[in-house]
């Protein structure tokens, strides 16, 4: 792989998403959580978001996918994000139709307490899809996947809860592609995870990325390294070095990122 | 060198030897104290409920099958006639029964007659009529209640106003009930709109539409007033307890609902209140506990002390708005009632098997809820 040291030419690769000078804001602006942050996203990639806590980069992934809108004095303070070329912050982007595009897998994992078959069509019942045989399918296929179609599939019917945690993180997964998104956002998919269900998300990762475009926040820098294939480094809200993973983890242009890598602080 | 604070073991005496003195003394009087002050509470309650099972019980059984007095559940109180023959033998019942005796049995001489009201017969009419405010009470209360509660919840924010509309269904909760009684009478029983063919003097305003009137003369005192009083006494009750079950289903639930492109109410209708339900339905259950006890609203607003027909009745002879605009009798008022009455051995069946059956209706409810609860407990593992 080619190095690309900084965020603006980071990649010779379509960017599917693009971050430009962004600056968000939790108290209508009167702070910014984030400070003027660019970057893109290449296609069918796995970019890593990397950081101490109250970096900022929970904050840029919620962004992408507009859950800050829920919290109701956000605010979008300068700059846009602009997914497959439409800034999704314009007045006529309706955000429901942006979530059907751009899924979201959580840091603790949250199936609803129903069967494991309608936690996967859920996506789909509320897009109004009722025919048993359309949602069959896609359940299987989603399943098969997040490669948990053979852990599950003689108990379909049974109660999502009764699952591993690791099992219950792989189903939202599932939940989330099984509406077909562009992009899948995740937000420490793992971080409640124990190591071996650890390593079978991050191996279904590697896989998703021959599907979707995924962006993921973590806190394990050797997580970030086995699976991304850009990374980005935030301090403090700001953007302090994006690049290809490789030429971050081996040799960091900035100081403070190899010291955050090396594990001198954060 | 310093020396160990700690002293060399001398091994012959027990070094955690029980202690006897004031200290010691103070802290069995302080638990005592506590003991005691607990079982005062249970003796009250022993008391009471013991007093009413005792005197109550005869009240609704008998000694030959089917062991229960059918006649208190299936007849409406009515006057209680206790006479005397010569022979110097009692007789009590009711007086319907009393003239239909009187005339089977010329030959004997009637004295010292008595009447006491509502003693005989039974309490079909005041059960009913507790029965259908309870029911049009909920069905107004949990349909605002729990609307308001969506509303206030998950969709209107966290902004100054909110917090004080916030804390005034919390005081509303602290309103005395006769003060909720008042305005019931006034707004419902002398306000509220009605579809009449002549114009009482006492309307307020009226409109002609089709070939009567809407006139807003109010209700009278009558169930839909009674009902609606009781709604809005118990608002405050549902309403708070809903937005806590609202909030209590967990955050990851409706942003995983959101992020699979759910609109907010898709969201809160399919991964929110599926899983606030048993609360709500726990918080209802108390509030039919409450509404059904309370006395003060539904004598201004509902009650009739006396009344010949029952409200299936009035339904099947009148139509249903004649019976909804009828007024009914009330358990709690029923016992009210009674309770006025000089101190007889003929009217205290009465009195005791009433109080009893409301008491094990209300218990009855309380028990579903605390079963209810404690059967979300053990299901929500979230």
């Amino acid at each position: 792989m080619v190095a690309s040291p900084t965020s603006q030419d980071s990649s010779t690769d379509p960017a599917l998403i693009n971050i430009d000078d962004l600056g968000f804001s939790y108290n209508q602006g009167k702070t910014e959580t984030i400070q003027g942050v660019s970057l893109h996203c290449p296609e069918k990639q796995v970019t890593a978001f990397i950081g101490p806590s109250g970096c900022g980069k929970s904050t840029l992934l919620r962004c992408i996918n507009r859950m800050n809108d829920l919290v109701e004095t956000s605010k979008i303070t300068r700059g846009s994000i602009n997914i497959m070329g439409q800034d999704i912050n314009a007045p006529d982007v309706d955000a429901i139709e942006l979530r059907k595009q751009v899924g979201m897998v959580f840091q603790k994992y949250n199936p609803f307490p129903k069967s494991i078959y309608e936690n996967v069509a859920y996506g789909l019942r509320i897009q109004g899809i009722k025919n048993k045989s359309t949602l069959d399918e896609a359940v299987e296929r989603a399943l098969k996947g997040a490669a948990l179609w053979d852990e599950v599939k003689d108990r379909l019917k049974d109660s999502a809860l009764g699952l591993s945690g690791g099992q219950q993180q792989r189903l939202c997964i599932a939940r989330t592609t099984a509406v077909s998104p562009k992009v899948i956002l995740m937000d420490e998919p793992c971080s409640a995870l124990d190591p071996i269900a650890t390593a079978k998300v991050e191996e279904l990762i590697s896989e998703l990325r021959r599907d979707f475009t995924i962006v993921i926040v973590t806190h394990s820098m050797q997580q970030a390294s086995r699976i991304s294939d850009n990374t980005a480094f935030f301090y403090l809200g700001e953007l302090v070095e994006y690049g290809d993973t490789n030429k971050i983890f081996s040799n960091p242009s900035v100081k403070q990122t190899e010291d955050y890598i090396s594990g001198r602080f954060g | 060198m310093r020396e160990s604070i700690n002293p060399p073991l001398t091994p012959s005496c027990n070094p955690f030897q029980k202690k006897k003195g004031w200290f010691q003394r103070k802290e069995m009087l302080g638990i005592n104290l506590l003991r005691l002050a607990t079982y005062i509470i249970i003796a009250c309650a022993l008391f009471i409920f013991s007093d009413i099972f005792i005197k109550g019980v005869p009240t609704l059984v008998k000694s030959e099958a089917p062991f229960i007095n059918t006649e208190f559940f299936t007849e409406s109180p009515q006057i209680l006639t206790v006479w005397h023959d010569s022979a110097g033998n009692e007789y009590s019942m009711t007086q319907e029964k009393h003239d239909i005796w009187v005339i089977e049995n010329p030959t004997i001489e009637v004295i010292d007659i008595h009447n006491y009201t509502a003693s005989g017969g039974g309490i079909l009419g005041p059960l009913l009529g507790t029965a259908l405010l309870v029911t049009i009470c909920m069905a107004i209360a949990l349909f605002i209640g729990v609307s308001a509660a969506i509303y206030l919840s998950e969709y209107c924010g966290t902004g100054k106003l909110m917090s004080l509309i916030r804390l005034a269904i919390l005081n509303l909760a602290g309103v005395p009930s006769i003060v909720y009684a008042l305005f019931g009478w006034g707004v419902f029983c002398y306000m509220a709109p009605n579809y009449v063919t002549e114009i009482s003097d006492r309307s307020l305003f009226a409109f002609s539409i089709g070939g009567g009137y809407i006139s807003f003369e109010g209700w009278e005192q009558s169930l839909l007033a009674g009902g609606c009083t009781l709604a809005i006494m118990v608002l405050p009750v549902i309403i708070t307890a809903c937005e806590e079950s609202l909030r209590a289903v967990p955050k990851g639930f409706r942003e995983a609902a959101f992020a699979l492109g759910a609109t907010r109410w898709q969201t809160i209708r399919t991964a929110v209140l599926p899983y606030a339900l048993p609360g709500v339905l726990t918080a209802s259950v108390l509030g039919i506990t409450r509404v059904a006890g309370e006395t003060a609203p539904i004598m201004l607003t509902a009650a009739a002390s006396d009344k010949s027909k029952l409200p299936t009745e009035v339904l099947a002879d009148e139509g249903f708005w004649s019976f909804l605009t009828q007024s009914v009798q009330a358990l709690p008022f029923h016992i009210y009632t009674l309770a006025k009455f000089p101190d007889s051995e003929y009217v205290k069946p009465m009195q005791y098997g009433s109080i009893l059956v409301f008491l094990l209706l209300v218990m009855g409810f309380s028990l579903i809820s605390m079963v209810l609860r404690s059967r979300i407990r053990k299901r929500n593992k979230w």
